[in-house]
């Protein structure tokens, strides 16, 4: 008798401890996957706050279909594996409707297999390296071909820059950027010896030797750059370095693209002024919707210095994309609004629309801006028209046949047009 | 005969009760046996409705847990036992998790995004063209598993036998293992080392033959791990009980008079090290497959002082308390970290505040101190509990 | 040269757009040139930034005298004009708060306010017309050091309208260094010119022993190119001197970064040293009396915005009260419970790191904190062209010797450094004397922790203030003090100057990985090989 009883009070307790307490499901849940603790919290939370924010406005205009919002915000603390496990409590325990989540790579490559595998639908709003493209990811952040070569090309026709320092923190990101930057500068005819990589670790935080191997090759006659994809804290004492070393953005420009706003907002900024950024949103365009939209995010906030930056409005316009798939098709089904998806059009906050692409990567307009002593940029180039985000990058050996197309009939995130067959399908 | 003792906790082989707090071996195998088969079935046979279905989620964390736990065994068995405090077991752990990832990653085949046949996917893109040597033979699960249990060992073996012979002991001994497990952080990030970088290794699909996905798998691989942390807890505590187990504590309480009775106690302390980490290493290779990813923040030493926090709570010296401890605290913080983001790491911080000044000898002291309270009203003079390594 | 022709060309363009463009703004002018100076100064608030550069020119050259202040107000980013009336004003930051004054006369205008003006704009294509500008207008300086500055910024784009002006410059100059670096122009100009190949190989001998960088690339080209094979080879034999001198001053450039990274390891790690060196306490929250420091220096800023160049040294000694108070606390509320117990003072600790790092976060946020660096700390030192020393690494290394030594004497001097000596080597005995054994733990260990703080404060010029900059540097200062061997200071000192020696000089080699993943490798190797570390202690009890 009693043994039965503490069986069953066991299989009780498990089942009940592991699960988030389902409300009321006559509401759409909006599941919201940002670290709100560990490294990565610096920049997750922002965009927890923005898709909050999101929800609350759409809820303001009526929700969807009829029925509220509901965000679902969980922690997966910058713990890959935790991303994982979060994933699929949000999806099975949850069963949130969609996901607004991820910032590095590899939380979205942990992610991946729990989404596929349980259908769900996720937004991920954060520039990447690319080469990839999954039906149940929608990438609303630039892919290099949007932003890195974009920025080269303004450095090389407006700058006249002829050699270049590709400089990286050593994980996915820089690398696969560095990789197509490399084949597209050779591409151009930039000889070898005039590339140099240079790859340091996370958090790097002593750069005099480097700064001053940049100073050596860039002393030697011809305009030099520097293509920085270095990550986060690993910024501030590369900055403060050159400016200590006497270099500055006039002689040796750096251009990067994972400083911010939010980013510049924690330093000083004389030593960065004239160094650049290429993005496609900046806090500092004046448009319409962007004063709304940053006064917006400062009452919600209730933070009147607070800044925007180029995930928030990737965020923004997924949320928007989103909204509008969802009434289309009439469901919060994820078949039919990964279908209605496709083509979507929501406007920019810096003027024009982005446009869905069948390989879930947006068109978007590319800006360069300067960094100034405020703390923000100044727009000093932009596209003529939007780019098409690449999900596989044609300078990769490795991925230049492949193509990404999810309408019929393809319906192939990796399809080689060479052997006309979608690598990777089980089925 | 010894193993029915052992497994009862009694009999004439019973040792000194001070530094074997309440071993009731069959009792925790049978809860631990019965409670997976329960959750086991409950999942599998249950229907979704039902009020006592286990979820597959509840069952990956479950699995995820109980691997926790064999490696807070690992680290329980060297510092409990042993008063050797390593700060970088995560890296065995996380070297089991590599060679399992390993074979994960040859067992997708051509299916990676790019369809190399041969080449994981991370190889193609950094334009890798050929496998490098210590990626061969991984395709094989049986060497895969002995990788995985032999890497581990090696390295620790090797790192043991410099250590111990030139008697590199307390504070430095834990210092030295915390650089072991940085330096491996450091290289594992390095994207020429061709381990998938700071992305690790991901993406898997089935392992020998088995879909991955599939609830039948999870189960499986839930029950196999619930299965050899019964078996580990068995052997381990059958090693603590023998006349090895005996020597150790000795070499825990006092190392040099150990070693002046004519025991060659780094010979002890090396096989005991490498026996910890072959431990970890197979908790590591269980983890990977159930949680789907192993990347190089396994490797960082905050996980590794976290493994021993559990150890620290659970109550260090029992075998039942390491595993208890890393239980606890782990569900505790998948639940909390929920909850409250933001005063976790105040409740975590202060817990292990509160646990080293009040409870040295963890949950489990606590346990025995009641126990003893309910049995006898005049309790027994009070012992000291001694860590072993003296300054 | 191709290049430089077609930049002319496109001057030209521009210039005539630029005209164009004013004289559109300036439509109601009956006579151009009466008010050309003051319109050209209103339509530098108007032109688009691709048209500034002519139009800077063309003030360059009617009103050289007002050109100069007006380039240096603008380069510096203070060149402001107001809304309505399109006048052009300066602006002061003082502290964080701006303040807008007149161009000429510096009267202030309090009644402006942001709204109400706006930024001239510039970019780096303006920015680097300007200081070339400047440099030219500057050849002329009363000042020599200001010529000589000026003259190497010009020489690394020589252009050959300024020939002329160089030449005349020569004449007149009187200070030794300013010549110097005329003569180098005019041999550079020599060597790009002349037909001889006699004047050339002059040129080149009168080159040989100077540093400047555009001197080097000079004498590449014509060893490249040059047709005449005698000039080739002067060319060639001066640059091997050349050569020779720079890779002794990259030899001592290396060092420097070396020392450089050594003193802030020592400042990381002499704080532990203390606490853990000399007390035993493994003290896994040092990482955040380190951070507590580098907030306070954030704090002060705040708190004196006006006085940024003083606030270090307001941060130095507020940092220690923090960091050390908090030291005091720890080692009363919690490390005094667990004597003799070293492993645990490890756990006990390391959850106080966690609840600090948290604290941290929900009081400053997560965010990264903006320290500023004081006037005085940015910049280099410049000793030639190739061999300069930035000014904040160089001052954190003596700051970093200094706080050494101050704690060296006050161990080995008062009698609060007996009293810790005498604790840390026989407890009981000193206790039997009559020593306050608590209060001096406490002391100690809130001395070591002060001096973290201070570390915090050197810190903060260098890298980010955040929640996790304690983390940063926990297992390197670890490294540091069990290397030099525990409770030895002097060990601290030598192996954290030469573990950074040793990853620099590494690094050009093997990345900066590899050299950290070396460096850590040759630690576990050598403290098997000596358990005790470089400089073990002698004469304690034995285990």
């Amino acid at each position: 008798m009693q043994v039965k009883n503490l069986i069953t009070s066991l299989t009780l307790v498990a089942s009940s401890v592991f699960s988030i307490n389902a409300l009321a499901s006559d509401t759409i849940k909006v599941g919201v996957l940002h670290s709100l603790s560990g490294t990565m919290a610096i920049s997750e939370t922002t965009l927890k706050d923005t898709v909050l924010m999101m929800v609350e406005e759409q809820n303001k205009k009526g929700g969807l279909l009829g029925k509220k919002l509901e965000a679902v915000v969980v922690d997966p603390a910058s713990n890959w594996p935790l991303f994982a496990e979060k994933a699929r409590e949000l999806l099975t325990e949850a069963e949130v409707d969609v996901i607004f989540g991820g910032w590095t790579s590899v939380s979205r490559k942990s992610v991946l297999p729990v989404i596929e595998e349980l259908n769900g639908l996720m937004f991920y709003p954060v520039q990447y390296e690319g080469e990839e493209s999954s039906k149940n990811v929608f990438y609303t952040g630039a892919s290099p071909n949007q932003q890195a070569i974009p920025a080269v090309n303004y450095l090389k026709d407006e700058l006249e820059v002829e050699r270049w320092v590709l400089a990286g923190t050593d994980y996915v990101y820089p690398r696969t950027t560095n990789k197509i930057l490399e084949a597209y500068l050779t591409s151009l005819g930039v000889a070898k010896e005039d590339i140099m990589i240079n790859y340091t670790p996370f958090g790097h935080s002593d750069w005099q030797s480097i700064v001053s191997d940049i100073k050596k090759f860039g002393s030697q006659g011809k305009k030099t750059a520097v293509v920085s994809t270095i990550n986060g804290d690993a910024n501030l004492p590369f900055y403060k370095e050159l400016g200590n070393q006497g270099l500055n953005s006039e002689d040796i420009p750096v251009v990067a693209f994972s400083v911010g706003e939010e980013e510049l907002s924690g330093l000083d900024t004389t030593p960065l002024v004239g160094h650049l950024a290429a993005w496609n949103y900046f806090q500092s365009v004046e448009t319409d919707s962007n004063d709304e939209f940053i006064e917006l995010w400062r009452a919600f906030t209730k933070n009147p210095e607070r800044v925007t930056n180029d995930p928030m409005e990737a965020t923004y316009i997924g949320f928007n994309m989103w909204a509008n798939a969802v009434t289309e098709a009439g469901t919060t089904d994820v078949n039919a609004v990964e279908q209605a998806m496709i083509g979507q059009e929501a406007s920019n906050l810096t003027g024009g629309t982005a446009l869905m692409n069948k390989n879930h990567h947006l068109s978007k307009p590319v800006l360069i801006g300067e960094i100034q002593d405020d703390g923000q940029f100044e727009v000093v180039w932009e596209t003529d028209s939007t780019v098409a985000g690449d999900a596989w990058s044609d300078f990769l050996p490795g991925s230049k046949d492949l193509i990404s197309d999810w309408t019929a009939p393809l319906k192939c995130g990796n399809y080689n047009v060479q052997t006309k067959t979608c690598s990777g399908k089980t089925l | 005969m010894t193993l029915i003792n052992t497994l009862f906790g009694q009999g004439k082989n019973k040792l000194d009760s001070r530094q074997q707090p309440g071993q009731k071996t069959l009792p925790f195998v049978a809860i631990l046996v019965i409670s997976t088969l329960l959750a086991c079935g409950a999942n599998l046979l249950l229907p979704e409705s039902s009020a006592l279905y286990v979820s597959t989620h509840t069952i990956t964390l479950l699995g995820k847990y109980l691997c926790y736990a064999m490696l807070a065994l690992a680290v329980d068995i060297i510092w409990g036992y042993c008063g050797i405090l390593s700060l970088g077991h995560g890296a065995f752990f996380a070297l089991g998790g590599y060679a399992m990832g390993m074979y994960l990653m040859r067992q997708i085949g051509d299916r990676g995004v790019y369809g190399d046949p041969v080449l994981p996917d991370f190889m193609v893109f950094l334009d890798w063209k050929t496998l490098p040597w210590f990626w061969q033979g991984m395709d094989q699960f049986w060497f895969a598993i002995l990788m995985a249990v032999v890497i581990p060992g090696l390295l620790a073996f090797i790192f043991g036998w410099l250590a111990f012979r030139s008697r590199v002991t307390g504070v430095y001994l834990s210092i030295m293992t915390q650089a072991l497990t940085y330096a491996l952080l450091l290289a594992f990030f390095r994207n020429e080392m061709g381990f998938g970088g700071n992305n690790g290794l991901t993406d898997f699909k089935e392992i020998l033959g088995f879909d991955l996905q599939a609830d039948s798998t999870r189960v499986s691989l839930f029950a196999i791990t619930a299965f050899l942390l019964a078996v580990i807890f068995i052997i381990s505590q059958y090693l603590m009980n023998s006349r090895m187990g005996k020597v150790i504590l000795a070499i825990r309480d006092g190392e040099s008079r150990a070693r002046f009775i004519g025991y060659r106690t780094e010979r002890y302390k090396v096989w005991l090290f490498v026996y910890s980490a072959i431990i970890a290493g197979i908790a590591g290779a269980l983890y990977v497959p159930q949680v789907g990813i192993i990347n190089p923040g396994e490797f960082s030493p905050i996980n590794s002082i976290e493994i021993v926090i559990w150890v620290a709570v659970g109550g260090r010296g029992t075998l039942i308390g390491a595993i208890i401890g890393a239980l606890i605290i782990n569900y505790a913080k998948t639940r909390f970290t929920a909850l409250f983001p933001e005063a976790w790491l105040f409740a975590l911080g202060g817990l292990f505040v509160l646990v080293t000044l009040y409870l040295p000898k963890g949950l489990m002291g606590l346990w025995e101190t009641i126990q003893a309270k309910i049995n006898k009203p005049v309790p027994e003079a009070k012992d000291e509990m001694k860590t072993g390594v003296s300054s | 040269m191709k290049q430089f022709q077609n930049l002319i060309y496109g001057l030209i363009a521009c210039f005539s757009f630029a005209f164009f463009s004013v004289y559109a703004v300036a439509n109601d002018s009956q006579s151009a040139k009466a008010k050309s100076d003051t319109e050209l100064l209103v339509a530098l608030t108007q032109v688009k930034l691709k048209q500034m550069n002519p139009l800077l020119d063309q003030i360059k050259s009617s009103q050289a005298q007002t050109a100069l202040p007006i380039f240096k107000t603008l380069l510096e980013g203070r060149l402001y004009y107001v809304r309505s009336g399109k006048h052009l004003i300066q602006m002061q930051k003082i502290g964080k708060e701006k303040h807008y004054f007149e161009l000429e006369s510096a009267t202030a205008l309090p009644h402006l306010t942001k709204k109400l003006v706006k930024k001239v704009k510039l970019n780096n294509s303006v920015r680097r017309y300007l200081r070339s500008a400047i440099a030219e207008l500057e050849l002329s300086h009363p000042d020599a050091k200001i010529r000589a500055a000026a003259l190497q910024s010009l020489l690394s784009n020589l252009e050959t309208n300024l020939q002329v002006t160089i030449e005349k410059r020569r004449a007149l100059e009187t200070d030794n260094k300013v010549i110097d670096l005329l003569d180098v122009a005019l041999n550079l100009y020599q060597l790009k010119q002349s037909e001889s190949a006699a004047l050339q190989i002059k040129a080149i001998e009168q080159l040989a022993s100077r540093l400047e960088i555009p001197v080097k690339n000079q004498l590449t080209t014509v060893a490249e190119t040059s047709p005449d094979p005698a000039v080739k080879q002067a060319a060639f034999d001066a640059l091997k001197e050349i050569e020779h001198s720079t890779n002794r001053y990259e030899l001592v450039d290396q060092l420097f970064f070396g020392l450089s990274l050594g003193s802030v390891l020592l400042l990381a790690s002499i704080g532990l040293a203390i606490t853990f060196g000399v007390m035993g306490v493994i003290n896994m929250a040092h990482g955040e009396m380190i951070m507590l420091g580098a907030y306070t220096t954030y704090v002060v800023q705040l708190l004196m915005p006006n006085h940024i160049d003083y606030s270090l040294w307001v941060a130095i000694p507020a940092a220690f009260m923090v960091s050390g108070l908090m030291g005091v606390i720890i080692e009363r509320g919690v490390i005094r419970h667990l004597h003799g117990r070293p492993l645990e003072t490890l756990l006990a600790t390391f959850g106080i790191s966690l609840i600090l790092q948290q604290l941290v976060r929900s009081v400053f946020s997560p965010l990264n904190r903006q320290v500023f660096s004081p006037s005085w700390m940015t910049g280099s030192l410049e000793i030639n062209p190739i061999l300069s020393l930035t000014l904040n690494r160089l001052y954190i290394l003596a700051f970093a010797l200094i706080v050494f030594f101050a704690l060296l004497t006050l161990l080995r001097k008062t009698s609060l450094g007996l009293n810790v000596r005498a604790v840390s080597q026989n407890r009981n005995m000193a206790k039997a004397m009559g020593v306050k054994t608590g209060w001096v733990d406490a002391m100690t260990f809130g001395l070591g922790s002060g001096i973290a703080g201070i570390a915090g404060v050197a810190l903060s010029q260098l890298t980010n203030v955040g929640p996790n900059l304690g983390q940063a540097y926990i297992i390197d200062s670890f490294m540091v003090v069990v290397f030099g061997g525990v409770g030895n200071l002097f060990g601290t000192l030598v192996a954290a100057f030469s573990l950074g020696i040793a990853t620099k000089f590494l690094e050009p080699v093997t990345g900066a990985v590899l050299a950290a993943i070396i460096v850590l490798v040759f630690i576990i190797l050598f403290i098997q090989k000596r358990p005790k570390g470089l400089f073990p202690q002698k004469g304690r009890a034995a285990e």
